[in-house]
């Protein structure tokens, strides 16, 4: 039986998360894109990049940047932890040769109304100290080793 | 596809425009495939014992939801496939805002998308602002809500985007 890694009150605010830290290639934007079936040319083609986007390469997708942050925070819950809101607000791109760093801070934690955990998290990705992309997200967590938030349908899931 | 116009926008805010249905199921094969992208190991999607016991069965990253309404590069005998955001683009065309910048968007799950799920999506204009002016140039902020539904009905997801549509400083306004 599979319990949980993460409890909602083993949460804290001000608790960060561990740091991801990722040598993006021209693979890693390609399979990106193609993963998010988004065929626009400059996220594999880097004449168009160049030439049409003024870019200095292709650069990574914004879905597939958003599977870059489920996964970081899915890394740090475990699999009882579900998404229950993500805003994400883009300042730059990542290209090959970058080094991206997810970072993430918890910034509220609370039981809502339902009796479903949850925890805020404010999180970056950035490179060389630089943000290129920030993202808020809201993630339910178990309260009890046999509570499963991805058992809440209807009322008792108030994302 | 049709301009919004000022006149048009109080008539509709809240009414779901654009409806639309995958070409395509929800498929195990995109989400390996995703989470292959990210090196996503989350036990959820690669092991079906422990996505029985905890899902009830498999289900796609919460966040692909977008990806499954993302249409072929190619298909037979299609004519031009509508814009991603077709509002977006009513709105740019009828205020007569050449361009555009979208400042965040923002995603609410609700019920989890499973492999053979057919989803459906309508884009819902929530507001639009007052014109006003910011570094870009003069235009108006907009929020339009994309809405997706499973084959039972169910809500999966709501994305929100703001988007801000402009005129550069020193052009004129498109007839």
């Amino acid at each position: 039986m599979t319990t949980p890694t993460l409890l909602q009150g083993q949460v804290t605010v001000g608790d960060t998360l561990p740091d991801l830290a990722y040598p993006v290639t021209a693979t890693t934007v390609v399979l990106g894109a193609l993963a998010a079936r988004d065929w626009r040319p400059m996220h594999h083609d880097k004449d168009f990049a160049v030439h049409r986007n003024g870019t200095r390469d292709i650069f990574l997708n914004t879905p597939n940047l958003a599977s870059w942050f489920e996964r970081y925070i899915t890394d740090w819950t475990g699999p009882f932890g579900r998404l229950q809101r993500v805003t994400f607000r883009m300042k730059g791109s990542i290209f090959p040769g970058d080094t991206m760093v997810f970072r993430g801070t918890v910034t509220d934690t609370g039981v809502d109304d339902t009796g479903c955990g949850w925890a805020a998290l404010e999180i970056t990705v950035s490179v060389d100290g630089d943000t290129k992309t920030s993202c808020t997200a809201r993630v339910a967590l178990p309260v009890t080793d046999d509570d499963n938030p991805w058992a809440r349908r209807g009322d008792r899931w108030v994302p | 596809m049709s301009a919004i116009g000022v006149d048009d926008i109080e008539g509709l805010l809240g009414v779901a425009q654009y409806e639309e249905v995958g070409e395509f199921p929800v498929e195990q094969g995109y989400v390996w495939t995703t989470c292959s992208s990210v090196e996503n190991g989350n036990p959820l999607f690669w092991d079906a014992e422990v996505a029985e016991e905890i899902t009830g069965g498999p289900i796609a990253p919460p966040t692909m939801v977008s990806v499954w309404f993302r249409p072929h590069h190619w298909a037979p005998n299609r004519t031009t496939p509508g814009l991603p955001l077709q509002v977006h683009f009513d709105l740019k065309e009828g205020l007569g805002l050449p361009e555009a910048v979208m400042s965040d968007n923002t995603i609410v799950f609700h019920e989890p998308v499973r492999p053979g799920d057919v989803l459906r999506t309508s884009q819902i204009l929530r507001s639009v602002s007052d014109e006003k002016t910011t570094k870009l140039g003069t235009g108006r902020f907009w929020v339009i809500d994309v809405e997706y539904h499973n084959q039972r009905g169910d809500l999966v997801a709501v994305e929100s985007y703001t988007g801000f549509g402009y005129r550069r400083a020193g052009t004129e306004e498109a007839s």
